[in-house]
This record gives C-alpha cells, sequence and structure tokens, in this order.
C-alpha cells in the first residue's frame, strides 16, 4: 500500500529525498515543520522565562523528543486500528480518572495526578485524545446528521469525564474536553436550530453552574470583570500579565530583558502565563509570529481533516485541530485579558510534561490519517 | 435525518459548516491580534509606565553630617554610620512565627513588635529600631526574614559630652539640628542626600542601578572658634563653683579679644547631648546666650567709660560720695560705707554706687544710651547663637532720673553673659567692638568704635585697680599678669522687688592688660553658700580659668611675681615661653 502511493507520487510530481522518507515514516512535512517551529520558539522564551535557566530548557527539549516519539509512534497506527480501540481507550481513561479521585496525588490544592512509582502523570491529558476518539468512534456508526438520542448519548459521554475532572478540580481541562467534545458535535453536522437551542439553554442554567462553583473559581470570574477591583489579590495576576504584554509595544524589550518577567512581578511565567513573556520580551512582533505558528499548525490539521475519507477520520482530524486553536485562544485570552484565569498552558510552549506528549500524540494521529488514506485515482 | 442526507453531508462536508469553522478560527485569531494590538500599540504608554512604576524605585543615598570642629580641629561633633531596622509589614505577616527570633537579636519586645507590625499592616514602611548598632543590625538580616530591611542613617556622637554640650547642642532622631550650633548652622552642617533609580524585583531586592539623579553631597566641616583645651578648663572651674557654692546656675564666657571669638562657653547645670534622657529644657538650656541678668556693678566701667568718653570725668576727678548714701525720687542709693571724696578710679575699687550715680546722672540720657547700645547692650550679639536674648535696654526717652540712676550700678536693664564679654572684650580692644561669633576666624574682623583708644586705655589702668588688694576682686589675680576686671553682686528679682537674700555673682574681666587678649566673664546664679559677692564667688573661677587659659595659649606675662614665689612662677609660665 505504501508503496502504491509512493508510486503514485513519483509519477505526479517529482519528489525529494526528504518528502519520499517522510512519507515513508507516516510523516506530514508541514506539520512536521510547524511543531518543530513552534517548540523551539517556545523554549527560546522558555529560557528566558526560567530566569535563563537552561537546565529547564534541556528537560522541556527531553519531554519534546519524548512527544515526538509518541507522534511517530501514533503515525504508524492506521486509523482503522484506532477506531477498534477507542472505546477502550475511553474506558481505561475514565478507570483512570476514577482511580485519581481516589488514590491521586494532591498537587497545588487539586487532586490531579496519578502515581504510577516510574512517572506520575494527569489521566486528564488522556482523556484529552479519548474522548474525541471515542465521539469520532460513535458517530462514525450512526447516521448523520445525529438524531437526538445519538446526541444524548454523546452527551453523556463527553459529560462524565467532563465531571470527574470538573471535581477534582481542574476546571481549565474539564473546559477543554467539554469543548473537544462539543466540536465532535458540532462537526458531525448538527442542524442551527439544535445549535441555537443549546446556547440558550446553556445561558439559561449560567447562574445553576455559578451556584456550583467554589469560591476561588467565582473570584477569577470576578476579577476578570474587573481585575482593578483586587490589585493585591485576585487581580494581580493579570495586572501584572497586561502591563507584560502591554509595555513591550511593537518590537519588544528584548530577550532576557523583561521587567516584568525576569523581576519576579509575572507570575507562573513558565509555566501558564508564558505568552505574557512573549509578548514583553518580543513585542507585537512575536506574538503575531506565534500566531502565525499556530495557524500553520492548525490549518494543516484542517486541510488533512478536509481530505479525510471517512466520519470517524474527518472527525478526529477536526476536533484535535480545533481543540489545539481552542487552547491557543483560552489561554492566550486568559493571560491577555480576554477570558477569565482558568489554568491552561499554551500549548507546546509552556513548561509542563504530559500535555506536551499527548499534544504531540494526537498530532501522530493526524498524520496517520493523512497519510494512510487510500488515494483515489485524481 | 433520511439516509440522503447522510450521504450528502459526508459527501459534501465543504458547506455552510465548513465556512462556519474557519469563521471561527479567524474571529478566534483577528480577536487576538486585535487584544495584542490594543495593549502593545494603543495602551503600550500606560502600560510601559506602569511596568517601570513596578520595577523602578527611587533610592536614597544617605549623606553624613558635617563635623563640628574646635579651632584646632579636635571633633566637637561627628557622624557615625547606624543603621535602622524597618519593616514591609505586609511582607512579615506570613512569617509571624519567626518574630521571636527578631525581637530577640533586635533587643526588642516581641509584643511590641506584633503590635507594631499589626497596626500598620496597611503601611509599606515601618520602623522597627532605629540607629541600631551596623553589627547589630547585619544580624537581624541574617536572620532572613522576608520584609525587614535596614536604612543606613548617621547618627551625631559628641566626644566632648557635657563639656560642650551647650555650644554644639544636638540633632534629632533624623539628624536635623534642634539646638546649639547644629541648630544654628543646620544648613551648612546637613548632608544633602542623593537619589539614584534602581531596578528591584517583586520582593524589593535591588537587581540594578540604572541611573545616578543626583549625587549624595555630604555637609561642610563646621570649624568652630572653640578652644576645646579652654573649654574643658572653663568648664571644669565653673563647675566646680557651681557645686561649691551650691548655686542654681552658672555660666562662664572666654571671648579673644581681638577678633571676638568666643573660646570657651560653658553653663551649669549641663547635659550629655549623647544621652537623650538628659534632654530638659533647663539644663539644655544655653544660659550664657539665652539667660538675662541684672549686672550690677559689673556695667560701672562702662558708664565711667562714658563719662569719660564725653569729657565730663578723667580717671582722677573727685567725686564726693558723702555721706554714703543718696535719694532721688524717694529711693535709697546706698554704698557699703562712707568713702568720702574720692576720684573716679576709686569709685570703681571701691565700686561706689553713690559716686557711679552722680556720674551716670551728670550725663544726658541720651549720650548713655549711645555708649551702652555701642557696647552691644540691648542688641543680639552677631553670634548667631539660636535663642539668644537681646537684654533689655530701653529707649532713653522713656527713662526718668531714678532709671538712669540705678543703670549706673547695672539695675534697670538687663544683659546676657555673652554681651557682657563683648562689652568688656570692647574695653581691652582699644575700644573697638568686633562681632562675637562662634567661626573660626581667617582674617581680621571689620570691628565698630565705640570709644576711643585713650578712653579703653584709661578704663583698663582704672579697672587694674580693682584686682589690687584695696579692690573688690582681688581674688581675680593671675600671678605674672596684669589683670583688669569689675566684680558685680546684684540681688535677683522676685515678685514685688529685690531678693533680700538670693544673689547673683559675677565677675568681668580681661588679661594681660599690657596687650589684652582674652575677656572673661562669670556669672555665678544664687551662690548659697557663706559667699555671695561677685569678688569672693566668681572672681576666683575667673582666676583660675584666665590663668589657665593665658598658659595654654602661651601668652608671655607682663606682671610682676611675688618675689617669694619662684614656684608658682615655674607653674605659671609655659616653659615653651620661658625657653
Amino acid at each position: 500500500m505504501i508503496f502504491d502511493e509512493a508510486r503514485q507520487f513519483r509519477e505526479t510530481r517529482p519528489l525529494g529525498l526528504i518528502a519520499r522518507t517522510l512519507r515513508t515514516l507516516h510523516l506530514d512535512g508541514p506539520l512536521l515543520v510547524g511543531l518543530i517551529a513552534l517548540a523551539c520558539l517556545g523554549m527560546v522564551i522558555l529560557y528566558s522565562a526560567a530566569g535563563q535557566d537552561g537546565d529547564i530548557v534541556v528537560r522541556q527539549a527531553v519531554r519534546f523528543g519524548a512527544g515526538l516519539a509518541a507522534m511517530f509512534l501514533l503515525a504508524q497506527v492506521p486509523p482503522h486500528f484506532l477506531r477498534l480501540w477507542a472505546p477502550y481507550f475511553y474506558f481505561l481513561a475514565l478507570v483512570l480518572l476514577l482511580l485519581v479521585i481516589v488514590t491521586g496525588d494532591v498537587g497545588k490544592g487539586a487532586q490531579r495526578w496519578l502515581d504510577l512509582g516510574l512517572i506520575r502523570f494527569q489521566p486528564s491529558e488522556i482523556m484529552k485524545i479519548a474522548l474525541p476518539l471515542m465521539a469520532a468512534w460513535y458517530l462514525h456508526q450512526r447516521s448523520l446528521p445525529p438524531g437526538l438520542l445519538t446526541i444524548i448519548v454523546l452527551t453523556i459521554m463527553v459529560i462524565t469525564p467532563v465531571v470527574l475532572i470538573g471535581i477534582q478540580p481542574d476546571l481549565g481541562t474539564a473546559l477543554l474536553i467539554a469543548s473537544s467534545g462539543a466540536i465532535v458535535v458540532l462537526l458531525a453536522g448538527v442542524s442551527l436550530r439544535f445549535i441555537a437551542v443549546c446556547s440558550g439553554l446553556g445561558l439559561a442554567l449560567a447562574p445553576a453552574l455559578w451556584l456550583t462553583m467554589k469560591d476561588y473559581q467565582r473570584s477569577r470570574v470576578l476579577t476578570f470583570l474587573d481585575p482593578e477591583s483586587d490589585p493585591l489579590g485576585a487581580g494581580y495576576h493579570i495586572i501584572q500579565s497586561k502591563i507584560a504584554i502591554g509595555s513591550g509595544g511593537v518590537f519588544g524589550k528584548g530577550w532576557n530583558n523583561g521587567s516584568q518577567a525576569q523581576l519576579e512581578f509575572l507570575p507562573e511565567r513558565s509555566t501558564d502565563f508564558i505568552f505574557a513573556v512573549l509578548g514583553e520580551e518580543f513585542g507585537l512582533l512575536g506574538l503575531l509570529t506565534l500566531l502565525v505558528l499556530y495557524l500553520v499548525i492548525v490549518g494543516r490539521g484542517l486541510w488533512i481533516a478536509s481530505q479525510a475519507q471517512n466520519t470517524f477520520s474527518r472527525l478526529l482530524a477536526g476536533a484535535i485541530s480545533l481543540t489545539f486553536f481552542v487552547y491557543l485562544i483560552v489561554n492566550a485570552g486568559m493571560v491577555s485579558g480576554l477570558l477569565p484565569v482558568v489554568g491552561v498552558p499554551l500549548p507546546l510552549v509552556s513548561y509542563g510534561g504530559t500535555s506536551m506528549v499527548t499534544l504531540m500524540a494526537a498530532f501522530g494521529i493526524l498524520m496517520s490519517i493523512h497519510t494512510n488514506r487510500k488515494l483515489l485515482s485524481t | 435525518m433520511s439516509r440522503r442526507s447522510k450521504k450528502q453531508a459526508a459527501a459534501a462536508p465543504v458547506g455552510w459548516r465548513a465556512f462556519m469553522v474557519l469563521a471561527g478560527l479567524f474571529v478566534g485569531a483577528a480577536l487576538l491580534v486585535y487584544r495584542a494590538v490594543d495593549l502593545q500599540v494603543f495602551d503600550d504608554g500606560f502600560l510601559s509606565r506602569q511596568g517601570d512604576a513596578r520595577h523602578l524605585r527611587v533610592a536614597r543615598l544617605s549623606a553624613h553630617r558635617g563635623p563640628i570642629l574646635d579651632r584646632h580641629g579636635e571633633p566637637l561633633a561627628v557622624s557615625t554610620p547606624v543603621d535602622s531596622l524597618w519593616a514591609n509589614p505586609g511582607e512579615v505577616t506570613p512569617e509571624i512565627d519567626r518574630l521571636a527570633e527578631v525581637a530577640q537579636v533586635a533587643s526588642v519586645s516581641q509584643d511590641w513588635l506584633a503590635r507594631r507590625l499589626s497596626s500598620n499592616v496597611n503601611r509599606e514602611f515601618v520602623y522597627l529600631r532605629r540607629h541600631m548598632p551596623p553589627n547589630d543590625a547585619a544580624r537581624v538580616l541574617r536572620l532572613k526574614v522576608p520584609g525587614i530591611y535596614t536604612q543606613r542613617e548617621y547618627r551625631r556622637y559628641y566626644p566632648g559630652g557635657e563639656v560642650t554640650g551647650h555650644l554644639v547642642g544636638f540633632t534629632d532622631i533624623d539628624d536635623h539640628g534642634q539646638e546649639g550650633l547644629e541648630l544654628a548652622y543646620d544648613e551648612w552642617l546637613r548632608g544633602h542626600p542623593g537619589a539614584k533609580r534602581v531596578m528591584r524585583d517583586r520582593l524589593g531586592h535591588t537587581i540594578a542601578d540604572v541611573e545616578s539623579i543626583r549625587v549624595a553631597r555630604p555637609g561642610q566641616t563646621l570649624e568652630t572658634s572653640i578652644d576645646l583645651r579652654i573649654q574643658y578648663l572653663a568648664y571644669r572651674e565653673l563647675k566646680r563653683a557651681y557645686l561649691d557654692h551650691r548655686a542654681v546656675s552658672a555660666s562662664v564666657v572666654v571671648i579673644d579679644v581681638d577678633s571676638g571669638e568666643v573660646l570657651a562657653l560653658a553653663n551649669q547645670p549641663s547635659f550629655n547631648p549623647n544621652k537623650r534622657e538628659d534632654y530638659e529644657a533647663r539644663r539644655y538650656r544655653n544660659r550664657a546666650a539665652t539667660d538675662i541678668f541684672e549686672p550690677g556693678s559689673a556695667l560701672k566701667p562702662l558708664i565711667v567709660a562714658s563719662a569719660i568718653e564725653h569729657g565730663l570725668y578723667e580717671p582722677h576727678t573727685v567725686i564726693d560720695t558723702a555721706p554714703g548714701y543718696m535719694r532721688i525720687g524717694g529711693w535709697l542709693i546706698e554704698d557699703a560705707r562712707d568713702f568720702g571724696a574720692i576720684d573716679v578710679t576709686t569709685v570703681l575699687t571701691k565700686s561706689s554706687n553713690v559716686g557711679a550715680t552722680k556720674i551716670a546722672l551728670s550725663l544726658e540720657s541720651g549720650q548713655l544710651w549711645s555708649t551702652l547700645a555701642g557696647f552691644g547692650l540691648g542688641n543680639v550679639t552677631a553670634s548667631g547663637f539660636p535663642g539668644e536674648s537681646a537684654g533689655l535696654l530701653n529707649d532713653p526717652v522713656h527713662w526718668r532720673p531714678i532709671t538712669q540712676a540705678t543703670i549706673a550700678y547695672g539695675y534697670g536693664l538687663s544683659v546676657t553673659p555673652l554681651q557682657l564679654a563683648q562689652a568688656y572684650a570692647t574695653l581691652a580692644a582699644d575700644g573697638v567692638r568686633y562681632p562675637v561669633t562662634f567661626q573660626k576666624l581667617e582674617s581680621s574682623p571689620v570691628g565698630q568704635r565705640v570709644v576711643s583708644p585713650q578712653t579703653a586705655q584709661a578704663m583698663l589702668s582704672m579697672l587694674e585697680t580693682v584686682i589690687s588688694p584695696e579692690g573688690t576682686g582681688q581674688l581675680a589675680a593671675v600671678p605674672g599678669y596684669r589683670v583688669a576686671g569689675k566684680t558685680g553682686t546684684s540681688k535677683k528679682t522676685e515678685a514685688g522687688g529685690y531678693a533680700d537674700d538670693r544673689y547673683r555673682s559675677v565677675f568681668a574681666g580681661v588679661a594681660p592688660v599690657s596687650d589684652p587678649q582674652l575677656a572673661i566673664v562669670v556669672v555665678i546664679d544664687e551662690p548659697r553658700g557663706r559667699d555671695y559677692y561677685g569678688g569672693d564667688v566668681a572672681a576666683p573661677v575667673f582666676a583660675s580659668v584666665m590663668s589657665g587659659a593665658l598658659r595654654l595659649l602661651a601668652v608671655p606675662p607682663d606682671g610682676v611675681l611675688p618675689p617669694a614665689s619662684g614656684e608658682i612662677l615655674q607653674a605659671a609660665i609655659d616653659p615653651a615661653v620661658v625657653q
């Protein structure tokens, strides 16, 4: 099969050695270049954000290497295998989430970690891949656009992990996973009317959501609405980060020269608020560069989705790409004061392990989808 | 939802749905770009300033106060570095369990410390302890309790202690002059702290200097006219007399005749400016400059000088003082006894009130007033000493005959010891009044002639007789030197008139007569021993200060020594002069 494709391509256009090798390895060139460029930019910023700590950058590079390995492995798995294993994977992730609630490690006041002796990871990260897989698997067998029953099953499928993660509590991840579920449903083709009704319901339920939120979560929302109301408390993060971004101006203050970042005014600057470090030290040009890199990756992902040959692949590819973009919007929006503060890292840039590996694994799936499609005669 | 529509959806993925996805993507990206431009282009100025406001701080560069030196460079006041401990209560509060450590090392009470922090929790700066020895402050810092800092300051140290206390005065805890020369020359002495812009991190650590705003300028050195050796001597002798006579207070002033420089000035009771618990007005008041008194007979020489200057009398003009008293408008003026017909010199030698009154009454009030004012009475001296009094000398239009009569023997007007010393220095300086100053002079000052050299010479000759065995001031004699001076014993005022048993003993004099160098005034207020006459109480102090000072200044003797006292000769003359 692989050889068939290669022959096809060789016939249609001249292919270089690199393109042939990539094809052989089931890798997608543009996506790979975009990911590596983004990770490199991320490590450059991380070096500055971590206070010129080379060790942290090395550790991040090792994680990125692990991510590349995960990507490579998943790229070799044909999509129909993924589809076969999707339900098992989903339920395994659910069990792990339950385990976290029973025995998980506590970090920063929330129970998110599972310690398996050798490695310590957040099962919620696995769910980030497992849920789109499961939803795509389920919709693949249903008629499209989905009927009401399908949507109800789908909703339960999404809500269960979201609730389990929400009570850890990890509101950020829960929202991201919910949005990935919503994206699958949207891509599956629900009617406009349905979307409108759901939006209305959501707004109506907002007060109920407010009542179930924890105090610190409420204060985050209130702070988002008026950061200056508590400049030394809840509003501190967002004020410092807006100052960091804004004082960068168009060209930035220069690498390792951001006063907000280097003098420790900016909190969480190597993790959730790394976007502000970029904005301060590289200015508007830096932010635009970052945005272009993300758009290249997301655009390529959507292109892959559009070229996918069955419902499962298309939904999965679309969901992975768009969820990635949602990550960016939520993080950048939070850091620049457009959205309330939720603990969402900047994908592939923020310092952190599990999320790096799962994201890269998801891109491995994208590559698998793309390189395993059956070529129709053109 | 028919099979047909499913097929359509599957076959045609690019429809409004794909458009919506792309639109969503676009809107999201546009929002981010808009936000970035909004913050980084439109709000850039404001947010940059906010950023600067967070990490740029102006740090103070402390500058020490200038030292005060005596005329030979001996220190009278110096600044030593100390550290003041302060805290940012908000930062310390989370470390409340470490307060015990801090309290112990800083030697403050833990309760006090806790209260101080909790009651100032909304401030960013509160002193914990000021003026600690730098070593102790460093030990507190080594505890590394967040929010506790030190600030370099300077504390005044006065090596002379209470000997020079009244002269130098003192500063407050912020190093601003409060009394004495510290106050008079505050502008000159004050250090001008510099400022620099520094970069600080969130915890307040200074990371780097950004720019210098103002260079710190230490205060300037004040070279005073004081001679610390004479000052010690004057202080010691005054204190001895003060204690011996159980006096209420006492003052001594030593002035350099040719320049008006104050060489020494001391008072009792005194205070140690290094000990703040000593700071009470009764003790730190510089009585020699601030307190006025009726000079009594010590004023007579000025009256006589006025009469001679105006050509009404000669030293040998005879005045009849019999029968030893006179009445003016119902007031009785009396002498110690009936001196009979005596010349003007003897009026001074014996301190005859009747004689002095007759001399004063022969002058026009305007003449008398202008001479007294010329000697500096009724006006503050040029010393600039804080709180100095002008004394009291009424305008002659208000004088009645009895006023002019009492002024003759030193009542009805008031002077400060400093003014009296200035007047005697003027007599000694051939009748030229030089401005009194506490600053060391580099060149001779410009004086103002009050009486002619002849009058001044005549006055010194007459006043020399006061020290003779016939005079009232024989105890003021200094072996080896010719001394001119005048005693004074005035009754103190009290409610309704003059007290019968409370006196002020005064001696004012100059030496050596052949070439006067020093004028010294000694005032002992209310001696409570057996003696109260100026010649018995104040004159001995004058003698010991004058003899010591003349030797210290290596002034050649001009007097005849008693032949039998060769040992005294050796002691009295500085070996350097004898060679």
